[in-house]
């Protein structure tokens, strides 16, 4: 079993910091500013959508807070710990432990039922056998899909495939629910029910990140940072609009 | 334990492709079948042939000319000096022989057939059995008898059903007797005794096939000799040697003009044919699971390719290096552990197959080693084709991984 790794948490320590952050991609001669120096922190329990227009930067961004990618330049910090410079390993542990992922499209096993989907980051914590069955079955019926566990994915709806994705995020408790486009694969009846699914998990206390470029998606969040050509040009929290 | 886990998972991935798994497992299937089919024909064929001399009895010298037809110097006199008990106490059967190919023709019937002259004593030096009637014997021999003792084989192609005893057959012009027929010695013999017509030698050597002469005598073309359990065959070799030697005036410092060929040597060429046969075949093996290994090489190259954004997703969840790294190696493992398994079913499957026919001559005998050693190398080519491509697998970026249709 993996021993949680220290991390200096207090309750006022941000879940995710960015600080200066930017990628540069070279093609060639050519320098591709994907991020020209992003600053964001995002607290615990907070509903927070990223939304900008095709080839802003927001999978760059995404990637780069989910531990797939790092950084040119700049700071990135997890719950206190600056995480940009581990070891591939490291960061490993980190994603399995600290991150669910959620992608536009799902990116389920192929043949392969609910439950051993939803057990998967288990097996790469360590966690086996009826442990892993049960917390399994657990997540799965926080999405709603307690009935559906031996269903394969070509058993299941569009929206039913993403949940399967969420139970599987969700699965390690991770301090962080990173979901790219989430509902871009999806009818917009399906994408109200993942929606309505976000808002429970956010009441819940669950912290997210949304990547969208849809307003309509990103409207729900409690937070809305908007970036265009590589920076975040505004970050504006639209619970506080409303009140 | 995890590793159980991946071949688990590795198990699920095959099942889920039956048909290019098994198509894939073909090439370490058919290596490890023929090797092993043909590994258990060559042990069986060597079981057999020393079970045939050692019934025969290892105590046996056979005595030919060492010059071909022309210049054969090996006689009658010979024989019946070598037979001299007296001289050699330690000889209990001394069987000269003189034989040819002609035809035997009884009411129409003609066939072609291997006649072999003899006397009395080559009851002793070899394992054929009278079925019925009698062997030729010394009286045969003294009074010019055109009798004639038949092989099974050779008695129902002239005779049919009917009974050959008493019976006339010509074999070249001249009529002979049946006397005797022999029992079916079957088997595996090199010359069938079933197909064989056994006449007095001295018939044989004049009015048969007109053997030549040297020194007076009639030639024989070998001296068959059965030496007491309690003499050395080494001994008993010199001794023909030094005998002979003397008789045909050689020199010292001449060539033999006669070999003597002992069973136990025969053993020891079985033992080193097989051996041989084994490495050749071992090498051959080794090249089949070489080509059945490139063929699960490329096949897991196809599916680490088909299976980028699986892996993409896997390192998402958290796989480390190692995880992808052995969960193709476990994939590949248990695809060549699969095919091994199989291919040893199948060569015991065609090995019982082939044992059932009854004119099949060999038993076929695989050995748990071949089976042991077929199993690892298969493990072996495994690690050793699945290794590259697992390791391609792990070297995929994660972020290109995912975005892969
Ligand atoms: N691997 C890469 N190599 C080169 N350029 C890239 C790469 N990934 C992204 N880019 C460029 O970076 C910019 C931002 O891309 P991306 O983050 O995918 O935007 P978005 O997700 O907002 O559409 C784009 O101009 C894109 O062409
Ligand atoms: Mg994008």
């Amino acid at each position: 079993m993996n021993e949680p790794m220290p991390l200096q948490s207090t309750s006022s320590t941000p879940v995710i910091a960015l600080d200066s952050v930017t990628k540069t991609y070279q093609m060639g001669e050519v320098a591709v500013h994907a991020l020209r120096g992003v600053s964001l922190t995002v607290q615990r329990g907070e509903y927070v959508a990223i939304i900008g227009a095709s080839g802003s930067g927001k999978s760059t961004l995404m990637n780069i807070i989910g531990l797939l990618d790092r950084p040119t330049h700049g700071s990135y910090r997890i719950r206190g710990q600056e995480v940009s410079r581990l070891s591939k390993s490291a960061q490993a542990d980190i994603r399995n432990r600290e991150i669910g992922f959620v992608f536009q499209r799902f990116n389920l096993l192929p043949r392969t039922s609910a439950q051993a989907q939803v057990e998967l980051p288990l097996f790469y914590a360590g966690v086996t056998g009826a442990k892993a069955k049960r917390r399994a079955v657990e997540a799965l019926t926080r999405v709603g899909l307690a009935q559906r566990l031996d269903h394969r994915p070509d058993q299941l709806s569009g929206g039913q495939q993403q949940r399967v994705a969420i139970a599987r995020a969700l699965v390690t408790q991770p301090s962080l629910l990173l979901a790219d486009e989430p509902t871009g694969a999806l009818d917009s009846k399906t994408t109200a029910e993942i929606l309505d699914l976000f808002d429970a998990l956010h009441a819940q206390g669950l912290t997210l990140v949304v990547v969208t470029h849809e307003h309509a998606v990103a409207a729900r969040a409690a937070r809305v940072i908007t970036i265009s050509d590589g920076t975040v040009v505004s970050d504006a929290s639209t619970r506080q609009k409303e009140e | 334990m995890r590793i159980m886990r991946y071949l688990g998972v590795a198990l699920s991935n095959i099942g889920v492709n039956k048909l290019r798994s098994l198509l894939t497992m073909l090439g370490i299937i058919i290596g490890v079948a023929a090797v092993l089919t043909t590994l258990g024909i060559a042990n069986g064929a060597a079981n057999s042939i020393t079970a045939d001399i050692q019934q025969q009895g290892t105590n046996l010298l056979e005595v030919s000319d060492a010059r071909g037809v022309g210049g054969s110097r090996l006689t009658t006199a010979d024989a019946r000096i070598l037979g001299d008990r007296t001289e050699f106490p330690h000889f209990v059967g001394v069987a000269p022989a003189y034989s040819g190919n002609t035809t035997l023709v009884r009411n129409g019937v003609d066939v072609e057939a291997r006649v072999q002259g003899v006397t009395g004593a080559y009851l002793t030096v070899s394992t054929i059995e009278v079925a019925s009637g009698r062997f030729l014997n010394a009286a045969d021999e003294t009074h010019g008898a055109r009798v004639a003792v038949l092989g099974s084989d050779l008695a129902s192609d002239l005779f049919g059903a009917a009974e050959p005893l008493g019976q006339e057959v010509r074999i070249g012009g001249d009529l002979f007797t049946v006397v005797g027929v022999l029992k079916t010695s079957g088997g595996s013999r090199f010359f069938s005794n079933d197909t064989t017509a056994y006449v007095p030698l001295t018939i044989a050597q004049t009015r048969l096939f007109a053997a030549p002469f040297y020194r007076g005598e009639r030639l024989v073309s070998s001296i068959s000799i059965k030496v007491d359990d309690a003499y050395p065959l080494e001994q008993a070799e010199q001794d023909v040697e030094a005998a002979l030697r003397l008789l045909h005036g050689l020199k010292l410092g001449d060539d033999n003009d006669f070999s003597i060929f002992n069973q136990a040597s025969l053993l020891d060429l079985a033992a080193g044919v097989s051996t041989t046969l084994s490495v050749l075949l071992g090498g051959i093996g080794a090249i089949s699971l070489l080509v059945g290994g490139i063929g699960i090489m490329n096949i897991m190259l196809v599916t680490v390719t088909e299976r980028t954004n699986e892996i993409g997703l896997r390192r998402a969840l958290g796989a480390h290096d190692r995880d992808i790294l052995v969960q193709f190696l476990a994939e590949a493992l248990v695809l060549c552990l699969l095919g091994g398994v199989i291919g040893v079913g199948l060569s015991f499957g065609i090995g019982a197959l082939l044992s059932a026919i009854p004119a099949f001559p060999i038993t076929i005998a695989i050995d748990a080693t071949a089976v042991i050693l077929a199993l690892l190398v298969s493990s072996a080519a495994a690690i050793l084709f699945g290794l590259y491509p697992a390791l391609r697998a792990t070297r995929l970026d994660p972020v290109e991984a995912l975005r892969y249709e």
